[in-house]
């Protein structure tokens, strides 16, 4: 089988800082300051403890090479920030890479996104041809597949309703259903299947399944390594940039999920001066963590909380709170530690550890709120989302049912069950 | 891990994305590929504006109206200013729908890459696609006011007012063409550096009006004083306008080596535009 997609040495470079708020003044001041041979004013300072830093560069993809075959459903997995989405926005043209090149064969469609370019105000007929041709599809091939699509998204009744009166439910099946009636040679999907009902995902999951056996060829991208296991003959592990294992999906669904690569997610400020804080607390770090060490937090696992902060109220009485935020934004449980609480809080630094149990939480994304208190009533600091991080599924008591368990949380109870004859009520036969 | 790839050898790749864009790479061909999805934009633009008002695309029309009024009544009546003798209305009506042209295609594709950044930064189609479907739908919207223009013309013609199209209406085609030259250029140039200077996005509307005072929209280059007269004729867009009351209303003077050189600055500032959109539309997402 031919190579459709041929991925030469790409890297890509980002510059941090706030390069998109810039004004004339402040290129002004860097010109001025090249011209005098000072180093440039704005520049953020570089952080020389991490490899991906170079200077004020950040490197998102490093040497990223691999190719892909025609009708092959390649997975593209990796741990948030690897460098997926990176990758994704190179193939799909909407950024270019620093260096390296992709050769391509045939047209690419590429679903970053369901619903792109949906106008609220616009029916979903006529949401239909917009998307349609915004994805690449001309005005005679979607009036072609217009009633499959709209057989596809189940919504035939609401079809002349603008889409801003639609559920979010409604909304995704449209969109997906526009997108799943492309035909481009190349399909490349981000996690889109994470939106709609599981009857819906199914479904999607059914329609790309039936595209790659049309010989055309699909890239999955998804931090889920079960459901890249279900629709992927081989995979692509990136890990902070680069490739670290590319091959069959089930050696390389085995790398990711030995989790060496990273565990849990820590956020670090080194210097208290910039440190995110007030005149009573200065945060140094928050990590959630695998308590076993270098693990990935599984449901089986725990996580494990360690906040780190400069206290500089004297004698007060202080309490530190988190909240845990589930991906759709739902606060799951709110849990404080009382620090001190006879007025003999002590300037300097304290380390809090919390421990969320095994069998809590299901598998999912989760985001932390942490808020420093006085008196158990005033707010002296809190910090919204400062952390995020991924529970991930294991089949502990889902058997061979490979999806994640529906539910906020995931407890394991302890069932007991007992038995004893009726003979009454069965029937002899 | 893989092995480099080098060695592929089989011929016959569609597409290579490589790090560099040239500044002419403009992919014109590619663009004629997504002609369906301009046309669509043009058709979102006008359909999606006029959702849940009541007077719908009849703003189009009252805009225009209105201030043609206004310029009659302030311009005319109050500061007397010249109109070279012809009917004060239908000289402001000439100078107000042809600068809006000019203006809403100045302003509007200058905003190509900020309001949408979101879209942009999710799906690759030709990014031309989106500063071209506003230059036609302002066409459209000139279409429709002009046929305004010829009812208010053939009403004050009927009773008797001193108008009158020449041969020069003629030219009015490729007036429009370098009008549009202008503000399609002007606009792309602006929508690529507002990526990285913010600033110039407030500059665009009101510059935009000041430039219609600089330009002899409301008044003719006669009554400009004759020592003056220079100042105004170094504006590339001073003879376009004289051109369209020229045709349009038998007044005012064109002279073809100020209607050649205007021409001339339109393709410069044309080329300009489209050097710094492919250069911008490349970077753009990593700046915005």
């Amino acid at each position: 089988m031919s190579t459709v997609i041929s991925v030469e040495n790409i890297s890509k470079t980002y510059r941090l800082g706030d390069i998109g708020g810039a004004t004339l003044r402040e290129d002004f001041a860097r010109w001025c300051a090249k011209l005098r041979g000072d180093p440039d004013p704005l520049l953020k300072i570089p952080d020389e403890h991490h490899a991906r830093h170079m200077g004020d560069l950040f490197l998102a993809l490093d040497n990223v090479s691999f190719e892909v075959k025609q009708g092959e459903v390649l997975g593209i997995i990796g741990r948030n920030g690897a460098g997926k989405s990176t990758l994704l926005k190179i193939l799909s043209q909407v950024t270019l890479p620093s260096s390296g090149q992709i050769k391509i064969k045939g047209r690419i469609a590429s679903l970053l996104e369901v619903g792109t370019g949906f106008h609220p105000d616009l029916t979903g007929r006529e949401n239909v041809f917009l998307n349609g041709a915004i994805l690449g599809m001309t005005k005679a091939e979607i009036r072609r597949k217009f009633d499959a699509i709209v057989a596809f998204s189940e919504i035939e009744e609401f079809i002349d309703t603008p889409v801003k009166r639609y559920s979010s439910g409604m909304y995704v099946r449209l969109a997906f259903a526009v997108a799943a009636h492309l035909e481009p040679e190349i399909l490349i999907v981000d996690e889109v299947l994470a939106v709609g009902d599981a009857s819906f995902q199914k479904k999607c999951l059914g329609k790309m399944g039936q595209v790659s056996r049309e010989g055309r060829t699909i890239l999955f991208v998804s931090h889920n390594g079960a459901a890249i296991k279900a629709l992927c003959s081989k995979a692509v592990l990136l890990t902070n940039g680069a490739v670290t294992a590319f091959g069959v999906v089930s050696d390389v669904i085995a790398v990711y999920s030995s989790g060496t690569a990273s565990a849990g997610s820590v956020i670090e400020w080194r210097d208290p001066a910039t440190a995110p804080g007030n005149e009573s607390i200065r945060i140094s770090y928050i990590r959630t963590i695998s308590p076993e060490s270098d693990e990935a937090i599984t449901v089986d696992t725990g996580v494990l909380i360690e906040i780190g902060f400069d206290n500089l109220r004297k004698d007060i009485n202080l309490d530190c709170t988190i909240y845990l935020i589930s991906s759709d934004g739902v606060l799951i449980f709110e849990s404080g530690h009382i620090i001190s609480s006879n007025c003999d809080s002590r300037c300097g630094f304290y380390h809090l550890t919390g421990r969320i149990p095994a069998h809590l939480l299901n598998a999912g994304r989760y985001f932390l709120n942490v808020l420093f208190g006085k008196d158990q009533r005033y707010v002296l600091f809190r910090m919204d989302e400062v952390v995020s991080f991924d529970v991930e599924n294991t089949l502990t008591g889902r058997g061979l049912n490979m999806g994640v368990a529906p539910g906020i949380i995931r407890p394991m109870l302890s069932w007991r069950h007992s038995f004893e004859e009726r003979c009454s009520l069965v029937k002899e036969s | 891990m893989n092995a480099p790839l080098n060695s592929v050898i089989d011929e016959g790749w569609t597409a290579t994305i490589t790090p560099h864009r040239g500044w002419f790479d403009w992919r014109l061909k590619q663009l004629w590929r997504y002609r369906d999805l301009i046309f669509l934009f043009v058709w979102r633009d006008f359909v999606s504006v006029y959702k849940q008002t009541i007077l719908g695309p009849a703003w189009h029309i009252i805009q225009p109206l209105l201030t043609t009024i206004t310029f009659t009544v302030v311009f005319g009546k109050v500061a007397k200013l010249s109109t070279n003798g012809v009917s004060p209305f239908l000289f402001y009506m000439v100078g107000t729908v042809f600068w809006g042209y000019f203006a809403n295609n100045l302003t509007k594709t200058s905003a190509t890459f900020v309001s949408n950044a979101h879209l942009l930064g999710k799906v690759y189609f030709h990014r031309l696609a989106i500063p071209i479907s506003v230059a036609i739908s302002n066409l459209v919207t000139l279409g429709v006011q002009l046929g305004i223009f010829l009812m208010c013309f053939a009403f004050q013609y009927t009773r008797g007012s001193n108008v009158h199209f020449t041969k020069w209406i003629l030219l009015t085609p490729f007036y429009l063409l370098i009008l549009g030259g202008y503000g399609f250029g002007g606009g792309i140039i602006v929508s690529a550096l507002t990526t990285r200077y913010r600033d110039l996005a407030n500059l665009v509307n009101f510059g935009v009006t000041l430039a219609m005072y600089a330009t002899p929209v409301i008044y003719p280059v006669s009554a400009v004083p004759t020592h003056y007269r220079w100042v105004t004729q170094l504006n590339p867009l001073t003879v376009l306008m004289e051109g369209f009351r020229l045709g349009l209303l038998g007044v005012g003077s064109v002279d073809v080596a100020q209607l050649a050189a205007s021409f001339g600055i339109m393709l410069v500032v044309l080329v300009v535009g489209l050097m710094l959109f492919t250069h911008v539309e490349r970077i753009f997402m990593d700046t915005v």
